[in-house]
């Protein structure tokens, strides 16, 4: 799709299948996981619920030792929450949800990654109708999470990355060096067939920062989650959300005259008043509601796209506790192979699909018809 | 009251399998039609795609 060199592509293939073997590993530590009291149907789904989760803690894998004891690998994160007072501590104090924390005389749980205040004894009022649910209180938590991390990590690569091509350009008088050759592609893809194809030459420029942006950090943020890391953060519908409302907001203020005549008046000069009032009864609020269902529809696929990989790459990866014999193995792993190269496809994909709406809708909310030379002037608010 | 979400959702994604699926086939005949169209196309054919995928999954999560 990129014209990418044969060399390129080379390490690419030679990186996925370095990936690979890390989960590979991954699985393998997984192993005692599936063996314990509980239904081992039950205990995958819960396995695969609590991938899907934010977590208060980098848990890259855990294993029950030869002492019986339960062991987690990883490292700790913050812990911010606001309850009539910053209280803030190591999520280690935790011990994974085993201990109640005092912090300022308030005590709080872990349950399900999720934070509640309990009293000293660190008991949980469950609600009698839904038992999965504590009826405990909640503060508001700002914790950096992992996906919070994550989300650091992409900013810093971007920088890092982006920084260095726009630097090499300047050095090398307009030729790419080193990773940039690699990148500037793609930049230009976007910019030729997405941006200008879709805006328009006059403004797609100061939609680009944005278009570029959110083409990286959703591609990077997909990738990730396809390490064993087992991070999950564009299947995160808070993070889609805000993806989504930032598109809202950016298509919204950057409409012109055109956009918004299209919206409350689409039938424009050629029908008289009378006659337009009802149909406009029926029309405007299908217009204004669409204002809301376009970015909607965006953050659902783009949630539902990767939760659903997410699942269906666990599930894969349980067969091996449910087969139980010697065929789950070679079955799980062919499976899950396909699956996972499928997903670098729909990593790419999605973030595609997601920069080439938003264009989409920037297009439509800086149209110009006939007249746009007179409105020229009061255009942009950015 | 499982068994209905569960049907709701196979018909869900069977009615988005097939329009995806006839969205390919066509822009297969485009492609075939009009080589030099091809990039055209293939945008038209994904951003439809897509759409129509949205609507499957905000159907399964309905179901």
């Amino acid at each position: 799709m990129f014209g990418m060199q044969g060399k390129t592509l080379k390490t690419l293939l030679a990186l996925f299948a370095f990936t690979m073997t890390f989960s590979a590993m991954a699985t393998v530590k997984e192993a005692p996981e599936g063996e314990g009291k509980k239904d081992t149907k039950t205990e995958i789904k819960e396995y695969i619920d609590h991938h899907l989760q934010d977590s208060h803690d980098f848990n890259l894998f855990s294993y029950t030792g030869d002492d019986g004891e339960k062991h987690h690998v990883g490292f700790p994160l913050p812990v911010i929450i606001w309850d009539d007072g910053l209280h803030t501590f190591m999520s280690s104090e935790f011990h994974h949800g085993e201990e109640v924390v005092e912090s300022n005389g308030n005590y709080y749980t872990l349950y399900h990654s999720k934070i509640y205040r309990t009293d000293a004894s660190g008991t949980l009022n469950y609600d009698p109708e839904h038992p999965d649910h504590p009826t405990n209180a909640r503060p508001l938590d700002f914790s950096i999470t992992k996906s919070v991390v994550m989300m650091i990590v992409t900013g810093i690569l971007l920088i890092l990355l982006f920084r260095g091509l726009a630097k090499s350009y300047r050095k090398n008088e307009g030729i790419a060096s080193g990773v940039g050759r690699f990148f500037e592609p793609i930049v230009i893809y976007i910019r030729d067939d997405i941006a200008i194809a879709n805006i328009g030459e006059e403004k797609y420029k100061k939609y680009m920062p944005f278009l570029l942006t959110v083409f990286f950090f959703i591609w990077f943020l997909n990738m990730f989650g396809l390490t064993p890391l087992g991070v999950n953060v564009t299947g995160n519908i808070a993070v889609t959300t805000a993806l989504a409302i930032l598109v809202f907001l950016l298509t919204n203020f950057t409409g012109t005259k055109d956009y918004w005549k299209h919206i409350f008046d689409p039938l424009g000069d050629g029908m008289p008043w009378i006659g337009k009032i009802f149909i406009y009864i029926i029309l405007v609020p299908i217009e204004i509601l669409g204002m809301f269902i376009k970015p909607f529809a965006l953050l659902i696929r783009l949630y539902a796209n990767m939760t659903a990989g997410h699942v269906v790459l666990m599930s894969l990866i349980g067969l091996i506790f449910i087969f139980k014999s010697w065929i789950g193995g070679p079955l799980s792993f062919g499976l899950s192979f396909a699956i996972s190269l499928i997903e670098v496809l729909v990593a790419l994909l999605q973030a595609y699909i997601f920069t080439m709406l938003a264009a989409l809708y920037f297009g439509f909310a800086s149209e110009s018809h006939d007249h746009a030379e007179e409105h020229e002037g009061e255009v942009s608010h950015l | 009251m499982e068994i209905p979400t569960i049907i709701g959702a196979g018909l869900a994604v069977i009615g988005a399998g097939i329009g995806i699926g006839m969205i390919g086939g066509k822009a297969m005949e485009a492609i075939a039609r009009q080589p030099e169209a091809y990039g055209k196309i293939q945008t038209a054919m994904l951003i439809a795609a897509a759409l129509i995928e949205g609507i499957g999954f905000a159907a399964i999560f309905a179901g």
